[in-house]
């Protein structure tokens, strides 16, 4: 009996080609948009031309009168269905339908459903709206100001334009150790706003048939069992005759979690015209209307010792939420996880303010590649990490070494109350300067700088909690952020296995079937994975966050288990001697004393259905749910090396390196996609992808010639390392791995622009680093903001 | 992204294209690599009552040197027939330059040199490239043929020369006298995003000495911008580093950029300045 090759079956290790990719590159996915249905009708959406005005008066007159128009939907309407408004996941509420006022550019105004899309378009350009202007809010400054206009008022009670305010940690503590210090260390940046900008824009398909009273939606939602509950909550229909199904989606990056008014639009049109209506949003609408990340400004501090220790941190962050406060966030806290910001660091002290305002924007603060605001955490401690080490005139890498948690304080409990478990930073941060050849790269700069060449290293060091979350602290409308598995062998020993999380890209279909292959010794190729229908698969909270390995994965692990558990009674009855004698190896069971009798587990499988021992219930299927008892925690060193061209302020990336420590991986070549997705996305934030508005709230980037992200030329390459250092709650010790890169990477890139202007008297020039805003910062010796509204 | 109803012809010969061109005037709107027209149209930023797509017209997808060595390029011309072209050889560096940076890869396989010429972005860099090789436009209609320098095509910020009824169907550039020397320098932030700042020059030299010069600008100003005093200094000179830095300035001098989220009116500029330097320096100062 030859033993199973573990890595030959596809299973834990295995750099296992992605199935889905089979139909994903052939053109053959199968997106909300390609779905049609019998008598399917189309709706276009109205939007908001301006960004704050009163709404004088609507005539859809015109529209009506358009042949092929069928519905025309206004506020007005949605308000008599007690659809105006809706709840958002951050409890604030947000207009479905403009009704008494638009407060951003983009916002929807009405809606109209026509035989085609071209039609609906055309009902839309009908319609007359009658504004009254009103004066444009566009950054947390003017939005504070003792005689802002008030943006939000149709909510009882709201005076000004805070949105919330949020303290951690211990002031009092915190002020002593900052009287203690010997050098105190001040950086105010501005993480300027972005839209994640999946490919693939929303979209939903609502058929409620009048006949069984049963909805279904397709729709592009990172979490259709959030968005079942949301429905039946919000429109009051019964859950059991609401299916909401996710299709194929084309990116997600956080931008597909949160409930728009295009899908409540769509559902009340359906119900309205018992027939099915589909919505697709343009490009332009997606990056309007739909969440914003990001569009935060850092003013903190830290307490330094002459010897390079880090005494206390403290900091105070402004967030421009938009409109409305609808970051779909499940933690208790009001700013999400920025807490955990300087967790990497052995920092005995810190306090911690936040406020966040309204403004004339679309709403901002989804979790855009990242776990709820930790991205502008990280950025934010890296960056006045350089600036802390050059005050001390420390080598930045020896400044890291010299604060970083060492290996022997796990667990380590940060000041600010998370618990990091696990990682070996030093290791990690060793491997980086290594790997980039540190030492001689410092010389090689003194030598450039002598012939005129500008060259920066920037390094950035952090873990970040991952994997939302444990129920004691995280819930989405009071629902507990658990995951679930469940999985179905057949007969022949294949087998089926649906989670409540949704792939978006991450390869979920391939990943999840390695676990079961690990788990069982099924080889993975006969393990298809099923995600998206409420209707069949579990409950579950869905992917974001970087939480399906940490969660969805774990519940994989766990319910394989179960059915291994279930499969040693039968292979005992099939081997006729007790369960006790019998031994586990990958995909097969044994009897202790006799190796070679033995029974594999399609063979125990088959017994479930065929030849099962009295008194055991027959069937091999089962599920499990999973509640993380802790955050994964991740850790990463990223280096960059840069030069600037110091007359007209490009730079260029001449390297990249990255340490990761994800914990085990169980596909190493689609964990090396996504550090090399997320290090994309952090050059593309250092180097050119923001938002912009103008004075007026006019959103600059409404298409991708003003909105950039970079291609595969301007992309620079990536030299990847890796550490293996495994979560100990994790069932396989995996940790989420899908966001560290985009969330640690920019500030590297930052860091080494700033190195290589480091004589300048520079101290931060805002992202992204554009060409003109580097130029200046050089030609002037003065710190660069990007804050809005903005000039450049 | 749904466009307004129109109608759309797709003549098979030139006298079809002018006819319909002649019958609906200023209502139609000709479709040759439809690279900015579609877009517009799906976005409702246009909304033509017809287009006319000659993409079927015979004999207009050429690029050739004509028997006098004018460079004689058709309306159906690709970028990407310019950007590999054996045409262009030495003689035509600037052309030669600016062919690969314009757009990116998916719009040079469609687009053409003419529709970006009648489009008239002043964001656009072929009519930089143009107005410093002194190029022109010849235009037909029903009622005949004329030839307009570039310097007239381009009226305004995506306004040309064109009457109602006239379809450009070939730019016309000269051919060099003497040594030429020629440079497309293009500031952007990615490939396929508009120029921050573009900058063409097109030199001539016989002995050393500069016999004809063209300086043109793109993205800094409501028009591309033909520096007509920068060129003029460098008119007899020898290249030296005092006239170019002295170009380099007037040609600064002649940009009239705006600030906006590609960059401050200063730094705009300040790279023209730089890239008239470097087109005309073979190396960049810094490396001295």
């Amino acid at each position: 009996m030859t033993r199973v090759d573990e890595i030959g079956i596809g299973g834990l290790g295995a750099s296992r080609r992605r199935v889905e990719d089979a139909r994903f590159i052939r053109g053959c996915g199968n997106y909300t948009d390609d779905i049609k249905l019998p008598g399917m009708l189309h709706m276009e959406v109205l939007r908001s031309p301006v960004a704050h005005a009163r709404i004088k008066s609507i005539d859809t007159s015109a529209a009506w009168a358009i042949p092929g128009v069928r519905l025309v939907l206004t506020g007005e309407m949605a308000a008599q269905r007690n659809l105006a408004w809706m709840p958002t996941l951050s409890y604030d509420t947000q207009a479905v339908l403009a009704t008494d006022k638009v407060r951003f550019q983009g916002q929807e105004v009405a809606c109209v459903v026509a035989d085609d899309p071209y039609t609906a378009k055309d009902g839309c350009e009908a319609i007359v709206v009658e504004y009254e202007q009103l004066p444009a809010i566009v950054n947390p400054t003017q939005a504070l100001a003792p005689d802002a206009p008030l943006i939000r008022d149709d909510k009882e009670g709201q005076t000004d334009n805070v949105c919330y305010r949020w303290e951690v940690g211990d002031k009092a503590g915190t002020d002593r150790a900052f009287a203690r210090a010997d050098k105190v260390t001040r950086l105010k940046l501005h993480y300027p706003r972005s839209h994640p900008s999946p490919i693939e824009c929303c979209g939903s398909i609502a058929n409620y048939d009048p006949a069984t009273g049963k909805l279904t939606v397709y729709m592009t939602s990172q979490a259709p069992h959030i968005i079942r509950a949301a429905v039946a909550l919000v429109a009051e229909l019964p859950e059991h005759l609401i299916r909401i199904v996710s299709p194929d989606i084309g990116g997600g990056f956080g931008n597909k979690v949160p409930v728009y008014p295009g899908y409540v639009c769509s559902i009340l049109c359906s119900i309205l015209l018992g027939k099915p209506v589909k919505w697709t949003e343009d490009k332009s609408g997606n990056l309007i209307s739909t969440g914003f990340a990001r569009d935060m400004y850092f003013d903190g501090e830290l307490a330094l010792r002459e010897d390079g220790r880090i005494l206390a941190l403290r900091f105070h962050a402004d967030t421009d939420q938009g409109a409305f406060f609808s970051d779909a966030q499940p933690s208790k806290f009001k700013i999400g996880l920025v807490h955990s910001a300087f967790a990497c660091y052995d920092i005995p002290v810190g306090h911690i303010t936040a406020r966040g305002a309204y403004t004339n924007k679309a709403p901002g603060g989804v979790a855009y590649r990242c776990s709820f605001r930790v991205t502008e955490a990280m950025f934010f401690q890296e960056r006045i990490i350089a600036a802390a080490a050059a005050d001390l005139g420390m080598d930045p890498a020896e400044f890291r070494r010299v604060n970083l948690v060492r290996d022997d304080q796990f667990p380590y409990r940060t000041p600010f109350g998370f618990l990091t478990d696990s990682g070996q930073y030093r290791r990690c941060l060793d491997l980086g300067l290594d790997a980039i050849g540190y030492e001689d790269f410092l010389k090689d700069k003194e030598e450039a700088r002598l012939r005129g060449r500008r060259l920066g290293i920037g390094i950035s060091t952090m873990t970040e909690p991952l994997g939302a979350g444990n129920s004691r602290e995280y819930d989405i409308l009071g629902i507990k952020m658990f995951d679930s598995a469940e999985l179905r062998v057949h007969p022949t020993g294949k087998a089926i296995l649906r989670t409540g999380a949704k792939s978006q890209g991450q390869g979920h279909e391939t990943t999840w079937a390695q676990i079961v292959s690990h788990e069982l010794g099924i080889p993975a190729a006969d393990v298809v994975v099923e995600e998206g229908d409420t209707d069949t698969a579990p409950f579950g909270m869905g992917t974001y966050a970087s939480r399906s390995t940490p969660v969805a994965g774990a519940a994989v692990s766990m319910v394989s288990r179960k059915i291994r558990a279930k499969a040693r009674k039968l292979a005992a009855h099939l081997l006729e001697v007790s369960e006790e004698d019998v031994e586990w190896e990958l995909g097969r069971f044994f009897v202790r004393s006799a190796p070679n009798r033995g029974v594999t587990i399609q063979e125990c499988a088959m017994a479930a259905y065929g030849n099962m021992p009295d008194g055991l219930e027959p069937g091999l299927e089962n599920n499990a749910y999973y509640d993380p008892p802790n955050l994964t925690w991740p850790f990463a060193c990223y280096l960059v090396i840069v030069e600037v061209d110091p007359e007209t302020g490009v730079w260029d990336v001449l390297r990249v390196v990255a340490v990761d420590d994800c914990g085990v991986r169980i596909n190493p070549m689609i964990v090396e996609g996504q550090i090399t997705g997320g290090l994309t996305e952090a050059y593309a934030m250092s180097n050119m992808q923001f938002m912009t508005f103008d004075a007026e709230g006019n959103c600059v980037g409404s298409n991708y010639l003003d909105y950039l992200l970079p291609t595969a030329w301007e992309t620079p390459g990536f030299e990847l390392h890796e550490v293996v250092t495994p979560c100990p709650h994790h069932p396989i010790g995996a940790k989420g791995v899908g966001e560290c890169a985009a969330v640690g990477g920019p500030a590297a890139f930052v860091n080494a622009v700033l190195d290589a202007l480091s004589d300048t008297g520079v101290r931060n020039i805002d992202m992204p680093l554009l060409p003109d805003r580097v130029w200046e910062a050089i030609t002037t010796g003065r710190d660069v903001s990007g804050a809005p509204p903005v000039k450049t | 992204m749904y466009p307004a109803r129109f109608r759309y012809e797709a003549p098979r010969s030139l006298d079809e294209a002018l006819a319909l061109l002649a019958e609906h005037g200023d209502e139609a709107k000709v479709l040759a690599g439809g690279q900015s027209l579609i877009p517009m149209v799906k976005l409702r930023f246009a909304s033509p009552e017809l287009l006319v797509d000659i993409n079927n017209v015979p004999g207009l997808g050429y690029h050739r040197e004509a028997a006098s060595g004018v460079l004689e390029i058709g309306a159906l011309c690709r970028h990407v027939d310019l950007e590999f072209s054996d045409v262009l050889g030495d003689l035509r560096p600037t052309m030669a330059a600016a062919a690969p940076l314009i757009a990116d890869p998916i719009v040079r396989n469609r687009g053409t040199l003419v529709g970006s010429l009648c489009h008239a972005d002043p964001q656009g860099d072929w009519a930089s490239v143009m107005l410093a090789l002194d190029g022109e436009v010849v235009a037909v209609s029903a009622a005949g043929r004329r030839v307009i320098p570039v310097t007239e095509f381009v009226t305004g910020p995506f306004q040309n020369a064109l009457r109602p009824g006239e379809l450009a169907v070939e730019a016309r550039v000269p051919v060099p006298r003497g040594v030429p020397l020629g440079r497309y320098l293009k500031l952007e932030r990615r490939v396929g995003d508009f120029a921050t700042v573009g900058v063409a020059v097109a030199v001539e030299t016989s002995d050393g000495t500069v016999t004809r010069a063209g300086i043109a600008l793109t993205g800094v100003g409501a028009n591309n911008i033909k520096a007509v005093d920068a060129e003029r200094v460098l008119v007899g000179s020898t290249l030296d580093r005092a006239t170019i830095a002295e170009s380099a300035r007037l040609a600064a001098e002649a940009a009239k950029p705006r600030t906006d989220h590609r960059g401050s009116e200063a730094y705009k500029r300040h790279v023209v300045r730089t890239f008239v330097e470097r087109a005309l320096h073979p190396r960049p100062a810094v490396a001295a």
